[in-house]
């Protein structure tokens, strides 16, 4: 599904990645793990078309991405450190503007459902500034499906939601992975990882240090494997 | 075109219906044109005639420091939840957002205007000389504004990734738009203020139209670069 092979990428005399090769096939969740600064970023935002590697070769459905492409771009659904919505609209009307983008017709059913599923239908007419943080992600995470990507690309998804909210994300995201979406999760939240996740990736330095199956090993094990200290199979 | 027009057409319409919201942009740059045209009226003795010489310049002068106030806002607002990212992971041609963001500031200009040369005139008490120059005078004011949001869209988003965008992008943009700005400034005071004035203000006119097309396509064509700054 996703492919990348020898990807280097260089800001300034400081070098990002060093030949990153990882395939994620199609309707798998990795997740990718490193310490900060090890280039977990930096991979998803070149996969997302971003950012543009220094080398190397990324394929998406086995098609080498290009830039102009718009049909490749359109099966990627992407959450990134920050929202990208806007502070005067509400959730509506910020779903309405994207919507546009992806040129999706008649979404009013679809922005309504997915309000509703992140648990923000009570305000979905309240303009976004006067949210809390989680709220904003919700809303975040409603916009990154809203045209229901075939992958899905996510930069520390879990970061500020509470304990109700995350059940919930992790409900929809397992749904989507059941629906044959591949999901890859950049995220410091191992918990998270052991229940959305088959497959962990560590970045160090980077360079894919570890790749793993989780197949349903605990949190500690996730933690090793962070560490460097797993054993492999 | 599905990636470029609609996608832009999307990007004006969100930012005409956020500054409808707001209203934060539109009025700093109308309480700027009314605090000009107000203190130039007192300065000035609206009832001597060489005054009138000073409207073509000063409606000018309105126009780019106006413009100014509205171009910084479009990019920097932009920045703040990395939302030209959200516009780049979309289907949308880098171009899109281009024409989408021009389009916007060209309408915000064009109210500024709209609102503030009526305005100019009343105090000044100035007097078209033929009703036939109106419409020449409203192509060069067309034409003008339209050069002057060309190359203040593209800067302005190149501006915006500096720290002090809002000291950058007069820097960058004066050298670049002073070519348009003379001819403006001379073709409308040819009409404004001579009888015969329409024939002789046609050779700023042909300039004003071919830097619109220059820069137009340069902001068209270099904004995917700009993006990736």
């Amino acid at each position: 599904m996703i492919e990348t092979k020898a990807l280097t990428k260089t800001i300034g005399e400081k070098m990002i990645l060093r030949g990153v090769n990882l395939k994620v096939n199609k309707g798998e969740a990795v997740a990718v793990l490193g310490t900060n600064g090890a280039g977990k970023s930096t991979w998803l935002k070149i996969v997302a078309g971003l950012l543009k590697p220094s080398s190397g070769e990324i394929f998406l459905k086995g098609q080498p991405r290009k830039k102009d492409d718009f049909e490749q771009q359109k099966v990627l659904g992407y959450l990134g450190h920050q929202s990208f919505l806007y502070d005067a609209f509400s959730p509506v009307e910020n779903l309405k503007f994207f919507a546009r983008l992806y040129h999706i017709s008649s979404p009013d059913t679809r922005i309504n459902k997915l309000i509703e599923d992140v648990g923000l239908a009570y305000f979905k007419h309240e303009p976004v500034r006067s949210f809390s943080r989680g709220m904003i992600q919700r809303l975040a995470i409603a916009r990154a499906i809203l045209h229901k990507p075939e992958i899905l690309l996510l930069d520390e998804p879990h970061t500020g939601l509470d304990q109700q909210a995350v059940s919930l994300f992790n409900r929809l995201l397992l749904d989507l992975k059941a629906e044959g979406v591949t999901i890859i999760m950049v995220t410091h939240d191992f918990q998270q990882i052991s229940t959305v996740c088959d497959r962990a990736v560590v970045l160090r330095k980077g360079r894919i240090a570890e790749d793993e199956l989780i197949r349903g090993r605990p949190v500690s094990w996730i933690h090793s494997l962070y560490e460097g200290e797993a054993a492999t199979l | 075109m599905k990636h470029l027009l609609a996608p832009a057409l999307a990007i004006a319409r969100k930012d005409l219906y956020a500054e409808w919201k707001t209203k934060q942009t539109i009025t700093t740059m109308l309480i700027f044109s009314g605090l000009v045209i107000v203190t130039f009226s007192f300065a000035f003795d609206p009832s001597n005639q060489a005054v009138s010489a000073l409207v073509p310049g000063m409606i000018w002068v309105i126009t780019i420091f106006a413009g100014i106030l509205g171009l910084n806002r479009s990019f920097t607002t932009e920045k703040q939840h990395d939302h030209l990212h959200g516009m780049m992971v979309a289907p949308v041609d880098p171009s899109g957002i281009y024409i989408g963001k021009f389009l916007a500031n060209l309408v915000f200009v064009l109210l500024v205007q709209v609102v503030s040369i009526p305005l100019l005139f009343l105090l000044f008490d100035f007097q078209v000389p033929a009703y036939s120059s109106i419409l020449y005078f409203l192509l060069i004011i067309f034409l003008g504004t339209f050069g002057f949001i060309a190359v203040g869209t593209l800067l302005a988003a190149l501006a915006s990734h500096a720290k002090s965008s809002e000291m950058l992008l007069p820097i960058l943009l004066f050298p670049l738009v002073t070519p348009v700005i003379i001819a403006a400034v001379q073709a409308t005071r040819l009409v404004l203020t001579e009888q015969e004035g329409a024939a002789a203000a046609l050779s700023w006119m042909q300039l004003m139209g071919a830097y619109d097309v220059i820069f137009f396509a340069a902001g068209f064509l270099l904004f995917e670069y700009v993006l990736e700054v």
